[in-house]
Formats: structure tokens, C-alpha cells, sequence
């Protein structure tokens, strides 16, 4: 039998009988479309975490106010303490020896607004130094003056999205924007680094740690970036900059350090467990599948017994007979697998739009994995029907006779 | 073309066994019309079955073609049904969401036939059936006599040597019956060797060859009137 004629032949089939074909491929969709959203979620927070710390070098540790018990899971990222961290913390820290810069951010939305036309902006509190450590460029114009850390500026550097949907196609440089009560002239614009990971720094504005703190209302800082020197002595460096801290807050030791490598060792315990998650829920969901398939192809056979004994009558062998019912396994398990696909896409793609920080993707191994796993559980599955449908002989299976004989 | 020695097909019902086909001895040239008779239960489907190599003897041994059968796999048997054996059945068996035409082309899709060759082989099959104007209905569209025509068609269109009915014309009436049978004698005409069952007295004796079998055995034979007195009725 030809390929082209087996696929027509199968096709037909498909197409008469909508119901059962309809729950087949509802069943390989579902479960193909449980490996992909998991993976495609599990990836995105992957990516999410990686792309917040990714962009920091090795050499820079991350402080944020609040104790973590130090027995491993995840680092307090929004951090919970009485005590602010605070820019005079911050000053100490840079008189340190092994500390090549710091930089104290300070970070929420703020209404941005430039003549009539205003959006609500990621606004970023910070200094020079934070330009260096989050590798940060400038387009036009420059970045943020070298100011004492308490000292104002009325100047901010904005994204080069946030400059398009404020100006337009003038010129914004030496412009004034309004954010909350203050006025702030624009004085760089970032170069466009694309669809940033973590916060987008082209939807972001930038202006002296001072100014934020009276913007937001608030003393106490939301991080500080230190930048070592060398990575030798990184421990060291580790526990200088605590015992300082410990020192200022009355001996109590109420901040964290962040390196990259412990932050990534933490999500990697979480991600290896998600792992295992998508793996058991994918794997469930496939034998359902299967089962659903091997109960649908034995209900075929039967359905189909007496066209099995034609099929027989009219010459055609053994092996004939189980293609055909393998390969039109194969067709709908295919297609399923495809559907699954195509609804998890649609469905990341929403999550997407719904949470633009976080790129969900589902990595193109894990499609073609989950539809060749799809594709392979329902051949396994469908084999023994087949088989069955095979080996019957012609003259039982023409006139549907269940019971064997001598 | 066909020769049966001794055989035998007994089937195992509880403790009992049925020798449906009871040690037969049957030979059969190309291009003979038979017709095959008997009370009901006598073996006649069996012995159909058999001939078309749908069934496997239990006993005896069955030449086609001087090609001894009884040693031959199952892939090697449908391989001469494919080449030499065309089947019409009582109930049809027509594919029901095919049409027409594609119940008629199945054969030769099964045999890897390509759809340039298959086109001409088919068109002349339907001409020659007059199903032209049926032949993209399915059969659910169609009279028991088109769908018995279409069945013969798709018997002949692999050119078999050896046409097997079995009660071809039971499901039908008399008028599109006596078509059927009319058809199958026209094939038969052409060189076919026609073998077909009947309850039909009038049918039957229409044949150049009846045999009558009761009870798994030939009874009586046209061709051979005296071989078998001890088991006239
Ligand atoms: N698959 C089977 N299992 C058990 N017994 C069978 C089977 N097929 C046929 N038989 C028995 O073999 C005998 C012959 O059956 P067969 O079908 O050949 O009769 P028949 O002459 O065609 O009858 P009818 O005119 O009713 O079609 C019967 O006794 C029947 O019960
Ligand atoms: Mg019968």
C-alpha cells in the first residue's frame, strides 16, 4: 500500500468517526500541552531569576535589608526588616578596602509626565556607579553626575522607550519631565539593550539616589550593589562588609548579602524539584493518553473487525493491517501533539502579556520531546490492538466471530 | 486449477466436533460454473471459505494451481487471494464511508497499484457494471442490486481467475438478483471460473456444474452422477 493511500484511506476514517477522533486528540493535545506550559513556565522563571543576577558580575554582591536563615532556600528578595538599610550604610561600605563601588537603589513605579502626555514609569533611584555594575550604556547625552550620595540633582536618564513614548520624534535632551512633585531635566538617554529580562530598562527612568528617597518618600534603601575589587578573598570581602553592618545596626545582623553563585545554587534547588514536577505530571498525563489511545484503537478493532476480514479477503497481509491502524495512531497522535503545541504557545504568549517581566518560553527541546514522546506512547499503545487486529484470521474476522475454535 | 484431496474442517463446539467439510475430493478446471447446493448447515460457506483460502484445513490438502496450500503462512495466502480470488459475499461488505468507486479501487490500493494505473482499471470496471452515474455515492445510497455490483466490481478489478459467491443473490429480489446472476455468468463467459452458493433451486440449475452437499460431503455431482450413490437422499 502507498503512503499517499494510506493517509487518504486513514483520513477518511478520521473525518467519519469526529467524536472518537475529537477525544483522541483532545487527550494527546492535553498532555503534550502539560510538558510545554510547565517547561514553558518552569523556563520563564528560570530565565527570569537568571536575567535579574545574570546581568551582574561575579564580583558584585547584592545587599538587601532583612536576615535570611542561612540554611539554604530563597534569599528574601523584598526583604522585611525594622531597620532601613541606609545611604550612610551605603557610604561605609564604599570606604571598605576590596570594594571598588557601590550603588544604593531605590526602585518603584512612579507617574512620569512630560507637557500632556504621561505613563506610569519603573523609576530607579541610584548613582554613576550603578551605570558600571548593570553594564548600563548611555545613547545621547551622559549618565548620572558623580554626586555625593546624599546630594540632589534635579537630572534623569530615561530608557529609550520610555523617550519615544514621552517625546516622540523631538529631541529630548535638556528636556524637563515631571515625576510626583519634582521636575527633573533629562540629561542621558540609555542605549536600547531590547526586551530586557527582568525589569526593563527602556521602560525605566533613572535619577539620583536623593531625589528617589524624596519622591518615594522613604530613607531606607531597597538594595545596594557592591562591586569588589578582585574576586580574591570574596568570603572575606563577605564578612567585612556584615561585621560593618552588624556594627551600625547596634550589633544585630539584619541584612543579606547576595552572591550570584549562592543565588543561583538556591534557584537551582527549586528548579530541579520543578523539573521533577513537569516530568511526573507530563509523565501521568502521557499514560492517561496512552490508555486513552490503547482503549480507543481496541474499540476500533472491534468496531472495525469486519473490515479487517475484507481487508483480509482481499489480499491484503498481516502487516498491511497493523500500518494501518498504527498509522492512523500516529496521524492523531501527531496532530495532538501539534494542537497541544499550538494551545500552549497561545497560552504563554498570554502570560506573556499578562506578566511582560517574565519570558515564558517553552524551549524547543521540550516540544519536540513532548511530541515525540506523544507520538511514541501512542504507537506503544496502539501496537497491541494492532497486533491483535493482525493476527486474526480472515474467516473469524469476516464474519466477526468472537468465539476461537479447534 | 483446483484440487482437494481428502480435506477436512472440523470445528469444536463444547465436546462435540462438527466436521463441516467431511474428507472431500473435488477437482475443478478453469473456467467451469459451478453452483453449490444443500440444506442449511451442510458445509457449503465452509467449503467457499476454504477455496478462497480464508480458512485453514484441518485435514487434506488443497492445490491451486498445482501450489500446495497447506504448508503456505498466512502472508503467502494472501498474496493468492490478492492475485487469484475475488470474493462476493451475501451481505456485500462494502466499506460504508467509502463510495462507490473507492470501494471498487480498494483492491488495487491495497496492492500498491498508482493512482495513474488505477484510474483506467476502475473507469472500465464501472462502465462495464453501469454504476457510472453511482459511482460517488456510498453505498448507503445505493439499492442492494447497485451494492452487490459494486462488490463484483471490486472482486474483478484484480482480474482473479476463481470468482467465489455466496449468496450473492440472497439478500436481493428476484428482478435485481437474476442481474447479478446474469452478470456473473458474463464474467463466467469471459473465462472466469465461477463457483457460486445458493439456496436458489432456479439459480442453481443455471450452472454447467451443481453440486449438492449435505452433512460435510459432496452428495452429488453433475459432473460425476454415479461417484456417490450410497449417499443419495
Ligand atoms: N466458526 C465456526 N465455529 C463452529 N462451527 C462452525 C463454524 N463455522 C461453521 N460451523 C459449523 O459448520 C457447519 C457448516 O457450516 P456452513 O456455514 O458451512 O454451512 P452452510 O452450508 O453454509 O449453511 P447455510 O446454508 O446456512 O449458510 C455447521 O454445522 C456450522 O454450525
Ligand atoms: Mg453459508
Amino acid at each position: 500500500m502507498r503512503i499517499a493511500d494510506l493517509l487518504a484511506f486513514n483520513l477518511k476514517l478520521i473525518e467519519r468517526q469526529r467524536l472518537r477522533s475529537a477525544m483522541l486528540l483532545a487527550a494527546i493535545a492535553i498532555s503534550v500541552m502539560a510538558i510545554n506550559l510547565l517547561t514553558g513556565i518552569g523556563e520563564g522563571g528560570k530565565q527570569f531569576v537568571l536575567g535579574e543576577f545574570n546581568l551582574l558580575g561575579k564580583n558584585v554582591l547584592i545587599m538587601l535589608p532583612g536576615k535570611k536563615e542561612t540554611t539554604g532556600g530563597i534569599p528574601p528578595l523584598t526583604g522585611e526588616t525594622t531597620r532601613d538599610l541606609t545611604l550612610r550604610d551605603a557610604q561605609a561600605i564604599a570606604r571598605l578596602a576590596n570594594v571598588s563601588a557601590v550603588a544604593p537603589l531605590i526602585a518603584g513605579k512612579m507617574e512620569i509626565s512630560h507637557h500632556k502626555l504621561s505613563r506610569e514609569a519603573f523609576t530607579i533611584g541610584s548613582n554613576r556607579a550603578f551605570f558600571a555594575i548593570r553594564q548600563l550604556e548611555v545613547a545621547q547625552g551622559k549618565a548620572l553626575p558623580l554626586l555625593p550620595f546624599e546630594q540632589g540633582q534635579a537630572v534623569c536618564v530615561i530608557g529609550s522607550k520610555l523617550r519615544k513614548e514621552l517625546f516622540g520624534p523631538k529631541p529630548a535632551l535638556g528636556q524637563w519631565l515631571r515625576a510626583g512633585d519634582s521636575r527633573f531635566r533629562v540629561i542621558g538617554i540609555l542605549k536600547d539593550k531590547g526586551e530586557g529580562l527582568g525589569f526593563d530598562m527602556n521602560e525605566a527612568i533613572i535619577v539620583p539616589v536623593a531625589n528617589a528617597q524624596a519622591l518615594f518618600n522613604q530613607a531606607g534603601l531597597f538594595r545596594v550593589f557592591i562591586e569588589l575589587r578582585s574576586l580574591d578573598g570574596l568570603q572575606q570581602s563577605q564578612q567585612r562588609i556584615l561585621a560593618l553592618l552588624k556594627e551600625r545596626h547596634e550589633g544585630e545582623e539584619d541584612v543579606t548579602i547576595i552572591t550570584q553563585d549562592s543565588l543561583l545554587s538556591a534557584f537551582e534547588n527549586i528548579l530541579n524539584t520543578l523539573t521533577l514536577a513537569v516530568a511526573g505530571i507530563a509523565g501521568i498525563s502521557m499514560l492517561v493518553a496512552g490508555i486513552l489511545i490503547m482503549n480507543v484503537s481496541l474499540i476500533a478493532v472491534s468496531q472495525r473487525t469486519r473490515e479487517i476480514g475484507l481487508l483480509k479477503a482481499l489480499g491484503c497481509p498481516a502487516r498491511t493491517v497493523a500500518l494501518i491502524f498504527l498509522s492512523e495512531a500516529s496521524i492523531m497522535a501527531l496532530s495532538g501533539a501539534l494542537l497541544g503545541i499550538l494551545i500552549s504557545e497561545l497560552l504563554l504568549a498570554t502570560a506573556r502579556g499578562l506578566y511582560p517581566t517574565i519570558p515564558f518560553t517553552t524551549p524547543f527541546w521540550a516540544q519536540l520531546g513532548s511530541a515525540l514522546i506523544a507520538t511514541v506512547t501512542a504507537l506503544l499503545f496502539a501496537a497491541i490492538p494492532a497486533r491483535k487486529a493482525a493476527n486474526m484470521a480472515p474467516v473469524d474476522a469476516l464474519l466477526d466471530k468472537k468465539a476461537g475454535q479447534a | 486449477m483446483i484440487e482437494l484431496q481428502q480435506l477436512c474442517r472440523s470445528f469444536q463446539i463444547g465436546d462435540q466436533c462438527v466436521h463441516a467439510l467431511d474428507h472431500i475430493d473435488l477437482h475443478i478446471e478453469r473456467g467451469e460454473y459451478l453452483s453449490v447446493m444443500g440444506p442449511s448447515g451442510s458445509g457449503k460457506s465452509t467449503l467457499l471459505n476454504m477455496l478462497g483460502l480464508l480458512d485453514t484445513p484441518s485435514g487434506g490438502e488443497y492445490r491451486l494451481n498445482q501450489t500446495a496450500t497447506s504448508q503456505l503462512n498466512e502472508e503467502a495466502r494472501a498474496t493468492l487471494r490478492r492475485e487469484h480470488i475475488g470474493f462476493v459475499f451475501q451481505s456485500y461488505h462494502l466499506i460504508p464511508r467509502l463510495t462507490a468507486r473507492e470501494n471498487i479501487e480498494l483492491p488495487l490500493i491495497l496492492a500498491g497499484i498508482a493512482p495513474k494505473q488505477r484510474k483506467p482499471i476502475i473507469d472500465r470496471v464501472i462502465t462495464r457494471l453501469a454504476l457510472t452515474d453511482r459511482a460517488a455515492h456510498v453505498p448507503s445510497q445505493l439499492s442492494g442490486g447497485q451494492r452487490q455490483r459494486v462488490a463484483i466490481g471490486r472482486a474483478i478489478v484484480m482480474k482473479p481467475e476463481l470468482l467465489l459467491a455466496d449468496e450473492p443473490t440472497g439478500n436481493l429480489d428476484s428482478v435485481s438478483g437474476r442481474e447479478v446472476i446474469e452478470l456473473l455468468e458474463e464474467l463466467n463467459d469471459e473465462g472466469i471460473t465461477l463457483l457460486v452458493v445458493t439456496h436458489d433451486q432456479a439459480i442453481g440449475v443455471r450452472a454447467k456444474r451443481e453440486l449438492k452437499m449435505i452433512d460435510g460431503r459432496i452428495a452429488s455431482d453433475s459432473a460425476r452422477p454415479a461417484i456417490t450413490p450410497q449417499l443419495a437422499p
